[in-house]
């Protein structure tokens, strides 16, 4: 090859590089692994972690144990999908092409939306991208989010917010829910957005229609938060709760946790405001010879077509983790996904009522909810949960430090991967530690 | 091909879900935020199997076949990163589990930081962001709070005209104007333009070094200097990485920060449209500014220190796309220091090889020794009435992926070629030949190009209609759009 090139050695096709900037050492990295040693290596470093078949879990707030059933990994691993790129050779790129169009549907009748994108990075961003929409539409430059709304959700739209010149404001809640009398007070015609995490961080249905009602008298927009989109197979959608976007985390539907990533951001809004989604969108169509066929379409909003006048800067989005959720959806069809909700709003009434039972712990909230609950601990909720890793329990979360006046409170989960087993298991060893 | 949705029949189902093993309650929730009707399809699941492998035999993947897709990298994912990323201890961990249960996944990150901070010359990293593009948002973000911090207010992007779009639209969502540099005749930035836009109210230069032509910017340390003495930052998009791993870093050539994607350079799969991973990396007067949390290490304890007061914050819930980050990690261990030089060197001589094969019989409109990537220009092709669209479309007759086409903006009819290390010499001989048929045919046959390709799924799409009318979503026969 470098003769036929006219080279004698492969440094001279780096001659364009300054002598003064060519690295004249070796990385200072370690040595080569085989694939042998690197898995050995591996598997040591993961087993420091504790991982959720050696331990029971309670814990939720963002990240959901959700069984995965095995033709989800089987099928995503088909390395035909896995190892293509963006779609942008449509007549070699139908299956995913088609499973997006799917995804982007079923988005749509979980939610009760229009329109759908193909996926955003999570649903933190898709939800700091749904308020420098809304502010696109409106022309207002005030965004205002609930307390409710996952702490971690609310840093990612102030810091979006921050580069866009948006300001945010903040309103407190009541009960456990958005405050109505609070949201009256803290919108006005200034507002662009009011943005509500539903089911709530604390777990919490809130009432959507109302906080609809109010905001949409100050002529702004209401942007509807899924974090935990199982609820959907129990829960009236968003879109017919008055929600003019609806954003959320995907993770619940086939994805495993990992740590955090790579989840699954999805963004659905009305009709009118197609043209001001970010992000892409897949169309159906047909080729010359009439036959249905998939392809990318309204690019005259992205980033490669508009440049700096484009919508958003999101180019790669997580394609794989939206075919996940496609063929998870698909799995369970409507009725496993139905049973599933259930299934989950069961095991935390479950979860609770039992502990509710156990002396000094209490009640913080009345209000209904889906699968997440907060009570009030007789200690630390932080060293409960040390106390409970020995029996192999991770708990769930301590609020202190994420909400003030809730500094022994502890936001616990409780999915289908809890048996009444595990759930009478945490019981026991709570007893233990409250005497 | 049917959609999932019209393989439904009805109280057909293909879950298997558990009983509820616990005395069932009234679920306490009012009827009216109950949902009455749960609109997904009832298929079994051998349907469901049936359905998704028969889409999977309809996509092209790097598994599939040679795909010289310009500046994305499609090189080979190795398998073992993908039974690494699966170990249950990386693939179930909570991101709110106690650090003391999270050792590893923490001891990951710590290392891949270090790592990518020695392969690219800079003093601190975030694994946080999701993508390249939310990589260039968040290098902005930083750049704005070190100037806000200095009490300098600067208003002005500088971006090439070669850039990647995601550079301008980033700029543009950081609040920043876009100033256009040209381009001079090799291909570079053109230095009189240069110094005529580096003023004092230009925060940052993002510039792609190797550039998206494929040539390495050969002014470089002038082009820093320049910017740095009116007190600007160089950013430096690493999409192109994969040129120069161990060969040269961009902290070294002036860049204040730079970042990578790891789907790219590292080997990650590219997903169908990702997932990514946007890692950014800067030098120590930005590192106050990185993203929250920030993973460090005491002693043998590696934490999560959130205790950052001059954080822009946060762009994305937890820590980073950490599966992704895993098999970069993974493939970083698994090369080492001359691993990843050597596919730099294999990249470049692939390129070279490919680009000197097929100069002739396409423009070649900037003609010296390439890096990772070339353009070609269809041009003289377009003298027969074929556009690069109807190459692209004939390559697919012959079994490969196109390349990028149209890109970069400044070469017309553009063919951007980017073979990769992990492709062989046959490989690029066979895509060679099919490339030198097809300029045949252009001379000879143009009709024959004009209608590929005949042996795909389908032939090309109707995309005017679909978006003169886009229809973005199935509904039921008897659902009434709004």
């Amino acid at each position: 090859m470098m003769d036929s090139i006219g080279i004698e050695s492969i440094e001279e096709l780096f001659r364009d590089i300054d002598e003064e900037i060519v690295l004249r050492r070796p990385l200072r990295l370690r040595r080569s692994l085989s694939e042998q040693e690197l898995m050995d290596e591996l598997r040591g470093i993961s087993e420091k972690n504790a991982d959720a078949n050696r331990y029971a879990r309670f814990l939720g707030a963002g990240a959901y144990d959700h069984f995965i059933p095995s033709i989800v990994p089987h099928l995503m691993g088909r390395s035909e999908f896995y190892t293509s790129y963006t779609p942008y050779q449509a007549e070699i790129s139908q299956g995913i092409l088609q499973a997006i169009y799917e995804f982007q549907s079923f988005i749509c009748q979980l939610t009760g939306m229009d329109v759908a994108n193909a996926s955003m990075y999570d649903g933190a961003s898709a939800l700091a991208e749904a308020a420098v929409m809304a502010s696109n539409i409106s022309k207002r430059r005030e965004v205002v989010v609930s307390s409710t709304l996952h702490p971690e959700y609310r840093e990612v739209v102030r810091t979006y917010a921050e580069a866009h010149g948006l300001e945010v404001k903040e309103v407190g809640w009541e009960g456990g829910a958005t405050s109505a009398s609070e949201l009256e007070k803290g919108t006005s015609e200034r507002t662009a957005a009011v943005l509500v995490q539903n089911p709530n961080f604390f777990g919490i249905v809130e009432e959507l229609y109302e906080i609809g009602r109010i905001v949409h008298g100050r002529g702004a927009l209401l942007v509807a938060c899924v974090v935990e989109p199982t609820s959907l197979g129990l829960l009236n959608p968003p879109g017919g709760c008055g929600a003019d976007i609806v954003v959320g985390e995907g993770q619940s539907l086939g994805n495993s946790i990992s740590f955090g990533g790579p989840h699954l951001g999805f963004l659905a809004a009305r009709q009118a405001f197609l043209q001001k989604m970010p992000g892409r969108l897949v169309g159906m169509t047909t080729d010359t010879e009439g036959r249905r066929c998939f392809v990318m379409t309204l690019q005259a909003r992205e980033q490669h077509v508009r440049r700096e006048k484009a919508t958003s800067n999101i180019c790669t989005n997580q394609a794989l983790n939206a075919l996940a959720a496609t063929i998870f959806l698909a799995a369970l069809g409507k009725g496993g996904f139905t049973k599933l909700s259930n299934l989950n709003a069961q095991k935390a009434r479950y979860l609770r009522a039992r502990i509710l039972e156990l002396e000094g712990f209490e009640a913080v909230f009345t209000k209904p909810f889906y699968n997440e609950f907060v009570v009030k601990c007789p200690a630390d909720p932080a060293r409960i949960n040390k106390r409970l890793e020995g029996d192999g329990i991770i708990g769930g979360l301590p609020l202190r430090g994420r909400y003030g006046g809730l500094e022994e409170s502890w936001l616990l989960c409780a999915t289908e991967r809890n048996a009444k087993l595990d759930i009478d298991r945490l019981i026991e060893a709570l007893r233990g530690i409250a005497r | 091909m049917k959609l999932i949705f019209e393989l439904s029949v009805q109280d057909r189902e293909g879950a298997s879900l558990p009983k509820l093993d616990v005395p069932e309650q009234e679920l306490g929730i009012q009827a009216a935020q109950l949902r009455s009707d749960v609109p997904l399809p009832e298929v079994s699941e051998v349907d469901v199997v049936r359905h998704y492998t028969a889409l999977s035999k309809i996509n092209f993947g790097v598994d599939s076949g040679f795909y010289p897709l310009g500046s994305c990298t499609m090189k080979y994912n190795p398998k073992v990163n993908e039974a690494i990323a699966s170990l249950p201890g990386l693939s179930s961990a909570h991101p709110y589990q106690p650090e003391g249960l999270s050792q590893g996944c923490l001891q990951i990150l710590h290392e891949l930081s270090a790592d990518l901070a020695e392969i690219t010359g800079m003093d601190a990293f975030t694994l946080q962001p999701a993508a390249g593009a939310q990589g260039e948002l968040v290098g902005l973000m930083m750049a704005k709070a070190y100037f806000s911090k200095r009490g300098e207010r600067r208003t002005k992007v500088l971006v090439p005209d070669s850039a990647h779009g995601t550079n301008p639209a980033s700029a543009a969502i950081c609040g920043y104007e876009v100033v256009e540099l040209p381009s001079d005749s090799r291909g570079g930035v053109d230095m009189s333009e240069l110094r005529d836009k580096a003023t004092g109210d230009v925060a940052v230069l993002m510039l792609t070094n190797p550039n998206t032509l494929g040539l390495f910017e050969g002014n470089i340390i002038e082009i820093s200097k320049i910017v740095h003495e009116k007190g600007g930052l160089m950013y430096c998009d690493g999409a192109n990485m994969n040129a120069i791993l161990g060969v040269a870093r961009p902290g070294d050539m002036g860049f204040d920060i730079t970042h990578l994607n790891l789907h790219k350079t590292f080997s990650a799969p590219h997903g169908g449209g990702g997932p990514g991973s946007g890692p950014v990396g800067v030098k120590a007067p930005l590192a106050p500014f990185l993203p929250k949390p920030t993973i460090e290490r005491d002693g043998d304890r590696y934490f999560l220190n959130y205790d950052r007061p001059d954080s822009i914050g946060r762009v994305k819930a937890f820590y980073g796309n950490f599966a992704v980050l895993v098999k970069a990690y993974a493939y970083i261990r698994a090369l080492g220091p001359d691993g990843l030089k050597e596919a730099a060197e294999n990249a470049v001589l692939n390129a070279n090889y490919l680009m000197r094969k097929l100069k002739g019989a396409y423009e070649l409109p900037y003609d010296r020794p390439c890096k990772h990537e070339f353009v070609l220009s269809g041009g003289k092709q377009l003298a027969h009435g074929v556009h690069t669209m109807d190459i692209a479309k004939g390559l697919i007759d012959y079994g490969f992926h196109p390349p990028t086409i149209y890109f970069p903006l400044i070469v017309k009819e553009a063919l951007m070629i980017e073979p990769t290390e992990t492709e062989g010499k046959e490989t690029l001989d066979a895509f060679a030949d099919a490339m030198l048929q097809i300029a045949e045919k252009a001379v000879k046959d143009p009709e024959l190009l004009r209608a590929a390709p005949k042996t795909a799924p389908v032939t090309r799409p109707d995309a005017l209609t679909a978006a003169r009318r886009p229809n973005l979503r199935w509904r039921k026969a008897d659902e009434k759009p709004e």
